[in-house]
C-alpha cells in the first residue's frame, strides 16, 4: 500500500469514533453466520451416515435438533450483523459528514477557493453515500465471503482431504481467471465511464446551448455528432462487456467439472470404503459455498476500488489545512477604525508570476469615507479582503486600531471589519433572521433601523408579511438592488468600526445608491467606510478616493485632485459621463 | 488539488455509482399502466432483435434445465451407481462412467448456452441503448424551445445519465434473470413434486415463512426510507446553501451557529438511515436462515422418509431433494428484488418515453431561402451556384406561382400579442417596424419584455395575435430553417461546445473556409486573443469555454454571428461585468457586426441606445415610449427618468 493510500485510510478511519464497537462486532457476527451455516451440511453428513444408514432415529432426532440450533444461532448472528453494520455504517458516514463540515468552516478563504462549490457539495453527499455503502460492504461481505470460503474449504479438507483438492485447484484456476478479468474489465471500463462522461457532457451542452443550435440551425449537425459519439460509446462498451461476460460461464464450467469430479472420484472412494455417501453430499454442498464466495469477493474489489476515489476525494477535504490560524494570546479588542497598509505584497498563487497587490503602502483615518476605483482585474477587492483578514499577506503588513491583523482573534476582528461582498448570499429565512446573522442579539428595533440606514425598509414595508417574509435559498425572490440592501444592513447591524463595500450597490439605482450613501454619512459617522464602486457617482463625495491600476495605487485624493492629477480617474470619469457611459448604471431596478 | 468550475460535469459524474438507488427495501414507484408500458419497453427492445431475443429466452431455458438435470443426476449416481456397486464384489465402473459423460455433455451444453445469451444479451442491450441514446437526442433537438424552457435542464440530464442506465439494467440483467428465476423455480418445483410431494409441500412451507417476513421487513424499511430520503434532502440542501455562502459564513463569524444546526439535520438523517438500512440488511439472514432451517427440516424429515423407504423415497433422492430445496428458496427471493428493480427501471422509461413522445417543433413554413441572381431587374433563382446573394423563394399556395422576394432584412411587428402561457398575455399590441439596415434599440427594466420580443422573429415562440413579416412574408410562412439562418444571435449567456475554437466559429457557417472563419474573428475583434490561445485556432474549447474569460466567449459568440453573415441581428447586449478594456473591444467587435444590419439590440450600453434609430422603451409589456435619443429627452418620460438616473423607487 503506498503511503498516500494509507493517509487516506487512515484520516477516514479516524472519523468511525463512537462506532468502533460496532464496526468490530459487525464482521465478528458475520463470521459467526458463516460457521453455523456451513456446520449444517457437515451435520447432515452425520445424519445421512449414522442415522438412514444405520437406521439409528434417535440420532436423526437429535442431530436435526443441532442443526435447527445452529440455524437459529445463524439467524441470530445474522440480524446482529444486519443491525449493527447498518449502525456502523451509517454512524460512520453521519461522522464523516460532520467532520467535513465543521472542517470547511476553519476553512479560510484560500482555503475555499481551491475547491469548487459543486465539488465541495457533491463531496460531502454523493461521495459520503458512496463510502457509507463501501464502508457497511466491507464490514459484512469482506469477511463473510473470505470467511466463507476459508470455514468451506476447511470443512472440505476435514470431511477429505484428496476430494477437497479438486477445490484447492479450482479456486486457484477461477481466482486468476477473476483476477484477470477484473483486471482488464475495470481498465476498460474506467476509459468507457469516461466516454460516457463525455457523452453526457455534450447533451448537457446541447440542453443548455439550445437557443444557439436552433438560431443557426444546427440540430442536423449536432444529430450526427452525436450519433457518432453514441456509436463509439457503444464500440467501448461491447469490447469491455464481451471480458465481463466470461465470468458467469466460466463460474459455471468450473462447479460443473468440481461436481462431476467429485461425483466420479466420490464414487470410487465410497465403494473403496474411505468415504460415506453423506460426506459425499456435503462436499458437493461446499461446492457452491466455495466458489460463489471467490465470485463474491471479485465483486467486492470491484466495488471497492470504485468507492476508493470517493474515499480520496472526501479525505483530500478534512486533510486540507486550514491556512489561516488563531494567533496565540490574540488581541480581543480593536481600538479604533484606522487602517494602514505597509508594502504590502500579495497573491493567491505561490507559483503566480505577477503579485496581485504590489507595493501598497496607504493609511486611512479612523471615521474617514474612502472610494476605490479602478478596472476590473486592478485588485480592488483583493486590497479589501486583506483588511479583515480574509487572506493573509504574502509581504508586508496591514494594520488595523495600529496593530497587525495578524495579532487580533479572527472572530473579534471581523466583527470589527464587516465586508458586504461582491458575490453576497442571503439564505433561506425569514429577513429578520437573515438580517441577525450581523448580530444575533439584535432587536427587531435595530434591525429596522439597519434597514432604514441601507433603504431596504421602504420595499420590506410594502411585502405583505413585511420582515417575516421568507426568503428562498439565495434570495431568488427579491431583486437584485433588493437584496443588494439587505446585505447591507446585515452587515451595517454587527455595528463595525470599519464597513467595507465590495462594488455592493451595482444593482441599486442611482438615486437610492446617493440616498443609502448620505444615510450612512448621517448614521454611523464614526465608521471608517471603503466603498468600491463602478460608477464615479457612488465615489465622488468620498473623503479620498483610491485609484487602483494591475495591483498599485496609481493615486489618491479627492475627487477634484483626481480629475485634475490623474489620468486613468479621468479617462472613467469621461467615459462614464461620455458616449461610452453605461445605460443601465443610470437606470438600474429600484 | 484546485478545481475548475465544472459544475455542470460534476452533475453528470455524480449521478452513477453505488447509490441509494435500487436498494432493497427502498420504496417503489408507482406506475399508472405498467403493462402497456412494459409492452412498449419490450416492442422497442425487439425491434430488429426479435430473433436473437427469442433465442435469448430459449438458451436460457436450455441452461436452465441442464442444471435441474444435473441435480437431479446426484439421485442417479447414489441409488443406481454407488449402492448398487457398494452392495457388489466386483463394482463395474463403467456404467458410472457412460452416466458422468452424459450428464457432462449436459453440463456443456447448458455452459455453452449460458455463455451464447450472455454474448447474445450484450449486443441487444448496447444496441438498444444506442439506438435509444441516439433517437431520445435527436428527438430532444427537434423539440420547441418552450420545452427547454419548461423542464428543468436537472430533469433532462437525468434521462441521460440515470432513466436510460436504469433500463440499460432491466434488459441486461433483471430480465433475463427473471426469466431464468421464473424457470428455475417452475422446473425446480416439479422435480420436487416428482421426488417427494410432502417434503415439496414443507418447503413451500417455509418459502412461504421466509416471503411474509421480507414483506413485513420491506414495508418497515420503506417508511423509514422515505424519511431517509427526505433527511437526506434537507442536509444535502443545507450543505448546498452555506457551501455557497461560505464566503459570507466567514465574513459573519457565523460557524459556530451553522455547525449547530447541521448537528441536528445530520443526527436526523443518521436515525432514519440507521432504521432503513438496518431493516433492509436483516431481509438477507431472514431468507437465507429460514432456508437454511427449511433445509434442515427436509433432511431431518427426509431422512426419516428415506430410512423407512417411504414411497420410494431413497437415499439418492433425498440429496437431490435438499440441492433442490436451496436451489428453490433462492430464486424466489431472487424474483422480488429483481420485480422491485424491473419496476424502478419502468419508471424510468416511463420519463424516456414521456420525452420521446413531446410534440416536435412544427413548421408548416413553405417559403425556402435560395442563392438568387439579379438580372435585368428581376431576382432569378441561381441554382446550386452561391451568388452570395439571398431571395425568399415564396410559391403562393392558392395560385401556385412562384415569386421571389430578395433577401432585405425589413422586418414589422404588426398587433402582436403573446405570452408563454396563452391566458397570460405578457406583450401587448407591439407595433413596430425595422428597415433593411436600421437599428431598434429596446430599453426597459428587468422584466419588461425585451427578451421575449426577440424570442418572436425567429419563432422560438409563436405569438398568439397579430402579424410579424419579414421582407413582406409572414414569418409564418417561411420555412424555420430558413427563417433562422436569416437571423444573427447573441445572446447575454454565450453557450460554447466541446471543439476547437475554429469549429466553435464554423457552427455559424458550416461551409466556411479556415480564412472566413479568421476574416469573421477579426471583423469580430477575436483574432488577437485567440492568436495568443496555447494552439490559436486549434485550440480545444472544454465545458462551455471554460478556460475562456467571459469577454473572450463573447467575441466568439459574436465571430460565430460573423461568420453566418445574416441580414439581421439579434443581439442581447450583456451588462457590465467584463472589465473595461476588453469590454471596449467587445463593444467594437459588436458594432462592427452591426454595421450595414438590421439589428434588434436589447441595449445596456448608452453608445448603442444613441446610435440608435429607434429606441422602444417597454414596460410592463407594452411600448410605452419610442423615438430617437434626443426625441426621447425632449419627451421627458420615462426614458428621461431612467437616462438621468431620476427614476422614481
Amino acid at each position: 500500500m503506498t503511503d498516500r493510500k494509507y493517509i487516506m485510510l487512515k484520516t477516514l478511519l479516524s472519523y468511525v469514533k463512537e462506532y468502533r464497537r460496532a464496526s468490530v462486532l459487525t464482521p465478528v457476527c458475520m463470521v459467526g453466520e458463516v460457521i453455523m451455516e456451513m456446520i449444517i451440511p457437515l451435520l447432515m453428513a452425520s445424519i445421512i451416515d449414522k442415522g438412514v444408514s444405520t437406521g439409528d432415529l434417535d440420532h436423526i432426532g437429535k442431530v436435526g435438533l443441532v442443526m435447527v440450533a445452529a440455524a437459529g444461532l445463524g439467524l441470530i448472528f445474522g440480524l446482529l450483523g444486519g443491525v449493527l453494520g447498518a449502525r456502523a455504517s451509517t454512524g460512520f458516514a453521519k461522522n464523516l459528514r460532520k467532520g467535513m463540515f465543521d472542517h470547511i468552516q476553519t476553512f479560510s478563504f484560500a482555503n475555499i477557493d481551491r475547491f469548487s462549490v459543486a465539488g465541495l457539495v457533491t463531496r460531502m453527499t454523493t461521495d459520503v453515500t458512496n463510502l457509507q455503502n463501501a464502508y457497511q460492504m466491507i464490514l459484512r461481505m469482506c469477511f463473510r465471503a473470505p470467511a466463507s470460503l476459508i470455514v468451506a474449504m476447511t470443512m472440505a479438507f476435514i470431511i477429505n482431504a484428496r476430494l477437497a483438492g479438486i477445490y484447492m485447484i479450482a479456486v486457484l484456476f477461477l481466482g486468476c481467471f477473476l483476477f484477470f478479468i477484473v483486471s482488464r474489465a475495470t481498465k476498460y471500463f474506467s476509459r468507457v465511464f469516461e466516454k460516457y462522461d463525455e457523452l453526457n457532457a455534450s447533451v448537457q451542452e446541447n440542453v443548455t446551448g439550445i437557443r444557439v443550435v436552433k438560431a443557426y440551425v444546427r440540430e442536423e449537425y449536432e444529430n450526427d455528432k452525436f450519433a457518432k459519439a453514441a456509436a463509439n460509446l457503444y464500440g467501448m462498451f461491447m469490447r469491455a462487456e464481451r471480458i465481463v461476460v466470461m465470468n458467469g460461464p466460466v463460474m459455471t464450467l468450473t462447479v460443473y467439472t468440481c461436481i462431476l469430479l467429485i461425483s466420479w472420484f466420490g464414487a470410487k472412494m465410497i465403494v473403496a470404503g474411505s468415504l460415506t455417501t453423506g460426506q459425499m453430499m456435503s462436499l458437493l454442498t461446499y461446492c457452491m459455498n466455495i466458489l460463489s464466495s471467490l465470485m463474491m469477493l471479485s465483486m467486492i474489489f470491484v466495488m471497492l476500488t470504485m468507492s476508493a476515489a470517493s474515499g480520496r476525494r472526501i479525505a483530500e477535504v478534512l486533510n486540507e489545512e486550514s491556512t489561516l490560524k488563531n494567533p496565540e494570546a490574540p488581541v480581543t479588542d480593536v481600538r479604533d477604525g484606522s487602517i494602514e497598509f505597509r508594502d504590502v505584497m500579495f497573491s493567491y498563487n505561490k507559483t503566480a508570476e505577477r503579485p496581485v497587490l504590489d507595493h501598497v503602502s496607504l493609511s486611512i483615518r479612523s471615521g474617514e469615507t474612502i472610494g476605490i476605483i479602478g478596472a476590473t482585474g486592478s485588485s480592488k477587492s483583493s486590497l479589501v479582503s486583506l483588511i479583515s483578514r480574509l487572506y493573509d499577506v504574502t509581504g508586508g503588513s496591514v494594520l488595523v486600531g495600529g496593530r497587525d491583523v495578524r495579532e487580533y482573534d479572527l472572530d473579534t476582528l471581523r466583527r470589527a471589519v464587516s465586508v458586504v461582498l461582491q458575490k453576497n448570499v442571503l439564505f433561506s429565512g425569514t429577513i429578520l433572521e437573515n438580517l441577525r446573522w450581523g448580530d444575533a442579539d439584535a432587536s427587531d428595533e435595530d434591525c429596522r433601523a439597519a434597514c432604514r440606514t441601507a433603504c431596504a425598509d421602504e420595499f420590506i414595508e410594502r411585502l405583505p408579511d413585511g420582515y417575516e417574509t421568507y426568503v428562498e435559498q439565495g434570495g431568488t425572490n427579491f431583486s437584485g438592488g433588493q437584496r443588494q440592501r439587505l446585505c447591507i444592513a446585515r452587515a451595517l447591524l454587527g455595528r463595525p468600526k470599519i464597513l467595507i463595500f465590495d462594488d455592493s450597490t451595482s444593482a441599486v439605482d442611482t438615486a437610492t445608491d446617493a440616498k443609502i450613501r448620505r444615510a450612512l454619512r448621517e448614521d454611523i459617522p464614526d465608521t471608517t467606510k471603503i466603498i468600491i464602486a463602478q460608477r464615479i457617482s457612488s465615489v465622488e463625495q468620498a473623503d479620498r478616493i483610491i485609484v487602483m491600476d494591475e495591483g498599485r495605487v496609481n493615486g489618491m485624493g479627492t475627487h477634484e485632485e483626481l480629475l485634475r492629477t490623474n489620468e486613468i480617474y479621468r479617462d472613467v470619469y469621461e467615459s462614464q459621463t461620455g458616449a461610452e457611459a453605461d445605460f443601465d448604471a443610470k437606470g438600474g431596478d429600484a | 488539488m484546485a478545481e475548475g468550475n465544472q459544475a455542470g460535469k460534476q452533475n453528470v459524474r455524480e449521478v452513477r455509482g453505488p447509490g441509494m438507488r435500487g436498494r432493497r427495501g427502498a420504496p417503489l414507484p408507482k406506475l399508472e399502466h405498467p403493462w402497456a408500458l412494459f409492452g412498449r419497453i419490450m416492442k422497442y427492445v425487439t425491434k430488429g432483435y426479435l430473433l436473437r431475443c427469442i433465442l435469448v429466452a430459449v438458451l436460457i431455458i436450455i441452461s436452465v434445465l441442464a442444471s435441474v438435470q444435473g441435480t437431479l443426476f446426484t439421485r442417479t449416481l447414489i441409488d443406481r451407481h454407488i449402492m448398487p456397486m457398494l452392495a457388489s464384489d466386483n463394482p463395474d465402473f463403467s456404467g458410472l462412467a457412460a452416466a458422468i459423460g452424459r450428464v457432462a455433455c449436459f453440463y456443456g451444453l447448458g455452459v455453452l448456452s449460458a455463455f451464447g445469451y450472455q454474448r447474445l444479451l450484450i449486443g441487444i442491450t448496447q444496441g438498444t441503448m444506442r439506438r435509444l441514446r441516439v433517437e431520445v437526442f435527436t428527438h430532444m433537438e427537434s423539440l420547441p424551445i418552450r420545452f427547454f424552457d419548461t423542464h428543468s435542464h436537472g430533469d433532462i440530464m437525468s434521462v441521460y445519465t440515470n432513466d436510460i442506465d436504469t433500463l440499460r439494467q432491466m434488459i441486461s440483467q433483471s430480465i433475463p434473470q427473471m426469466i431464468n428465476s421464473c424457470f428455475t423455480v417452475a422446473s425446480v418445483f416439479i422435480s420436487m413434486v416428482l421426488l417427494n410431494i410432502p417434503l415439496t409441500l414443507l418447503s413451500l412451507l417455509m418459502v412461504g415463512i421466509s416471503l411474509f417476513a421480507a414483506g413485513k421487513c420491506t414495508k418497515i424499511s420503506g417508511r423509514y426510507f422515505v424519511s431517509q430520503q427526505e433527511n437526506l434532502g434537507r442536509v444535502n440542501g443545507f450543505i448546498e446553501e452555506m457551501m455557497n455562502g461560505q464566503k459570507v459564513v466567514k465574513v459573519f463569524c457565523h460557524e459556530q451557529a451553522n455547525m449547530r444546526e447541521f448537528d441536528e439535520l445530520n443526527e436526523a438523517l443518521f436515525v432514519s438511515a440507521d432504521k432503513a438500512i438496518r431493516f433492509s440488511n436483516v431481509l438477507g439472514p431472514i431468507n437465507s436462515q429460514i432456508g437454511n432451517i427449511s433445509y434442515v427440516l427436509c433432511a431431518v424429515a427426509g431422512g426419516v422418509l428415506a430410512l423407512y423407504g417411504v414411497g420410494g423415497f431413497t437415499l439418492g433422492s433425498l440429496a437431490s431433494f435438499l440441492t433442490f430445496n436451496r436451489s428453490f428458496s433462492m430464486p424466489v427471493s431472487q424474483i422480488s428484488m429483481q420485480f422491485g428493480s424491473i419496476i424502478m427501471a419502468m419508471a424510468g422509461a416511463e420519463r424516456i418515453f414521456r420525452m420521446l413522445d413531446e410534440e416536435p417543433e412544427t413548421d408548416n413554413g413553405y417559403v425556402t431561402l435560395v442563392n438568387a441572381r439579379v438580372e435585368n431587374g428581376t431576382v432569378r433563382e441561381a441554382g446550386g451556384e452561391h451568388t452570395g446573394v439571398w431571395a425568399w423563394k415564396h410559391t403562393h399556395q392558392a395560385t401556385g406561382e412562384t415569386e421571389y422576394k430578395l433577401l432585405e432584412g425589413d422586418v414589422v411587428f404588426d398587433g402582436v400579442d403573446f405570452g408563454y402561457d396563452p391566458e397570460k398575455i405578457v406583450l401587448h399590441d407591439i407595433r413596430m417596424y425595422a428597415k433593411p439596415g436600421q437599428k431598434i434599440a429596446f430599453v426597459g427594466t428587468t422584466g419588461a419584455g425585451k427578451t421575449t420580443i426577440t424570442n418572436l422573429i425567429n419563432r422560438f415562440y409563436d405569438i398568439q395575435d397579430g402579424k410579424i413579416r419579414y421582407d413582406g412574408i409572414n414569418v409564418n410562412k417561411i420555412r424555420k430553417a430558413d427563417l433562422r439562418r436569416s437571423l444573427g444571435m447573441v445572446l447575454q449567456e454565450t453557450n460554447l461546445f466541446t471543439g476547437t475554437v475554429m469549429e466553435n466559429i464554423r457552427f455559424g457557417k458550416l461551409s466556411a473556409t479556415d480564412e472566413e472563419v479568421i476574416a469573421a474573428a477579426k471583423l469580430a475583434n477575436a483574432d488577437g486573443f485567440i492568436r495568443q490561445l496555447p494552439k490559436g485556432y486549434d485550440t480545444v474549447l472544454t465545458a462551455n469555454g471554460g478556460n475562456l474569460s467571459q469577454g473572450q466567449r463573447q467575441l466568439l459568440s459574436i465571430a460565430r454571428a460573423a461568420v453566418a453573415d445574416p441580414p439581421v441581428l439579434i443581439l442581447d447586449e450583456a451588462t457590465s461585468s467584463i472589465d473595461t478594456r476588453t469590454e471596449r473591444i467587445v463593444q467594437e467587435g459588436m458594432d462592427h457586426l452591426m454595421k450595414g444590419r438590421t439589428t434588434f439590440v436589447i441595449a445596456h450600453r448608452l453608445s448603442t441606445v444613441r446610435n440608435s434609430d429607434c429606441i422602444m422603451v417597454l414596460e410592463q409589456g407594452r411600448i410605452i415610449e419610442r423615438g430617437t435619443h434626443d426625441e426621447l429627452l425632449e419627451q421627458k418620460g420615462r426614458y428621461w427618468q431612467l437616462y438621468t438616473g431620476n427614476a422614481a423607487g
